[in-house]
């Protein structure tokens, strides 16, 4: 049936707009600084988190526009999350720089589980909730009585990830930092001989990644309405996913990679069982790995240097 | 004259290895100082220890009056001194235009303009492959991009290791010319080395003789060449 395969579409892209956000940050890291960012996950959790405890001062002081108040959470999640990942990076990350390779992982490891626990302790282990912000929605078709619905909220997520990821690809292609993180990622030796402070451009690239992650939490929990502290922790390991299957340190595979996930998803949960969606995702990773050990956009390196 | 460079009792490590043992060397403003020596001798290392990785362990290095043996890398660039390293280290997925906008990270944007002028006017080649990826340049090219790259920085010393390495005996005719010419018209101070012994001291106005990383000869590049030792050592077939 068309209609409900359509209506499978929204759901996947909406979801996967929210990996690929957070994907992106993955593959960010990686690509300047060849680390895993464990602590990613915890990053974007924390910004689900902001986003609940300002729409929460928001009713506290009666002001009912939810829109407002979901804008307002956005910026002070981005804002503060930067902060979050400019310290972790200052914290664990760059006093290992130099050392052993898997000492940053483990550092890593240490942050997330220290986010986890200090929003766990902080904001409590139960499951908090919001009511939907923006109720309502589009009926696009109907077929035997089946309604295709996109709703207000998809349509707010899906057009928020596509003027960040807009916002960010300028900032890349276009200006002095996006230039100097690419040249760090190709030769960081050179950058510095050029005079490219790479510390500073990698704490920013910290921020930015962060800034991403915070944007997908308010996603998140506008669209399900529900967060715990462990969320980081799956979406996390998805968009992980995400970010190998586009090819690790491709910007664009990271978004491809999210879509492809989100859509999986959605396409499992539809029309073969709920139950085993992360078993279908992780499975075509591991077929696609098989045939493209590089991931999709990912480059084997061809060029003479 | 007035002294550009001056380095004294420098020495460099690579973990426990000794790469440079007690360096004495100066370039003064306007000049064309050559270092020569066998492979491993420590010449790269020399130039990249004055851009300060891998750093001086002791001694120092003053540059135009300022003593930067602790100075960030970055910092060091800033203060326009320009190096274009062993290996050329073109970004590869970037364009031609984008790696020269890497080496004008330092000077202020509306420099940019004329001195990408003055690029193409030495390097026409450039201007032709101007969107090309760096990568996909061939050597040649990526050398001549290599030298752009760091004189877009409009540097006061510029410091090229090998500039001619694997290149046709006219493309190495044409770079030793720019160097010349940017030397004579535009009294930028250069510190080359450089494996075609011959021709950079008839290039150079001084060289120095690297061993084992410390200086064992020094003088005036027409004086080195004279000398039996460096003959016998450095010039066999060189040209
Ligand atoms: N990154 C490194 N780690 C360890 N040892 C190094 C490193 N780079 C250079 N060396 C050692 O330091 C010494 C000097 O090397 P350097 O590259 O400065 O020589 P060079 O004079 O430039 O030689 P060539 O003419 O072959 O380029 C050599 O013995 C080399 O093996
Ligand atoms: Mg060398």
């Amino acid at each position: 049936m068309i209609a409900y395969a359509l209506q499978q579409l929204i759901n996947g892209i909406t979801l996967g707009m929210v990996y690929g956000l957070i994907a992106v940050g993955y593959t960010m890291v990686y690509g300047i600084i060849g680390m895993i960012n464990f602590a990613h996950g915890d990053v974007f959790m924390v910004g689900a988190y902001v986003g609940i405890i300002v729409l929460t001062a928001f009713s506290g002081m009666g002001i009912a526009a939810v829109p407002v108040g979901l804008l307002v959470a956005l910026l002070v999640s981005v804002v503060l999350c930067g902060v979050y990942g400019f310290t972790i990076e200052r914290a664990a990350y760059r006093p290992l720089r130099g050392s052993f390779r898997l000492a940053p992982l483990i550092s890593a490891i240490g942050m997330s589980i220290l986010l986890e626990n200090f929003v766990q302790t902080s904001q409590g282990a139960k499951d908090r909730a919001i009511p939907e912000p923006i109720p309502g929605g589009f009926k696009i078709m109907q077929q035997h009585g089946f309604v295709v619905q996109m709703s207000y909220m998809q349509i707010a997520i899906i057009v928020t990830t596509l003027v960040t990821l807009g916002i960010f690809t300028y900032i890349v292609t276009k200006t002095p930092l996006g230039r100097a993180m690419r040249a760090i990622e190709q030769d960081a030796k050179m950058a510095a001989l050029l005079g490219v402070n790479t510390n500073r451009v990698i704490s920013l690239t910290f921020v930015i990644g962060s800034a991403l992650a915070a944007v997908a939490g308010i996603m998140f929990l506008s669209y399900y309405g529900v967060i715990n502290f462990f969320i980081g922790f799956n979406a996390g390991i998805k968009a992980f996913t995400a970010a190998v299957l586009g090819g690790i340190g491709s910007l664009p595979g990271a978004v491809l990679g999210g879509l492809l996930i989100g859509l999986i998803e959605a396409f499992w949960s539809g029309y073969a069982t709920i139950a085993y969606k992360d078993v279908a995702v992780y499975s075509i990773l591991a077929i696609v790995l098989m045939f493209m050990p590089t991931g999709l956009l990912g480059r084997a390196d061809i060029e003479k240097v | 004259m007035s002294t550009m460079l001056s380095l004294s009792g420098v020495t460099a490590f690579y973990g426990q290895i000794q790469a440079l043992r007690g360096i004495d060397l100066t370039v003064e403003k306007g000049e064309i100082v050559t270092l020569i020596g066998a492979n491993g001798a420590g010449k790269s290392t020399l130039m990249m220890t004055i851009c300060g990785n891998p750093r001086a362990r002791t001694g120092s290095i003053i540059y135009q009056g300022e003593d930067i043996t602790q100075c960030a890398m970055h910092d060091i660039a800033r203060k326009r001194i320009a190096h274009a390293p062993e290996g050329r280290r073109i970004f590869p997925r970037m364009s031609v235009e984008e790696n020269l906008l890497m080496g004008a990270q330092v000077v202020k944007f509306a420099d940019y303009d004329k001195q990408l002028a003055l690029m193409f006017d030495l390097f026409p080649r450039l201007k032709e492959r101007i969107n090309q990826r760096g990568g996909t340049l061939s050597g040649g090219e990526q050398q001549m991009l290599a030298i752009a790259r760091a004189l877009m920085s409009k540097p006061d010393l510029l410091m090229l290791d090998e500039p001619s390495l694997g290149l046709a005996p006219l493309v190495v005719k044409q770079i030793f010319g720019a160097i010349r010419q940017l030397n004579r018209e535009l009294g930028l101070t250069v510190l080359l080395v450089e494996q075609n012994a011959y021709q950079a001291l008839r290039l150079a106005h001084r060289g120095y003789v690297l061993v084992n990383g410390a200086i064992t000869m020094q003088g005036g590049g027409a004086e080195l060449l004279a000398r039996p030792e460096i003959k016998a050592a450095y010039l066999e077939g060189g040209h």
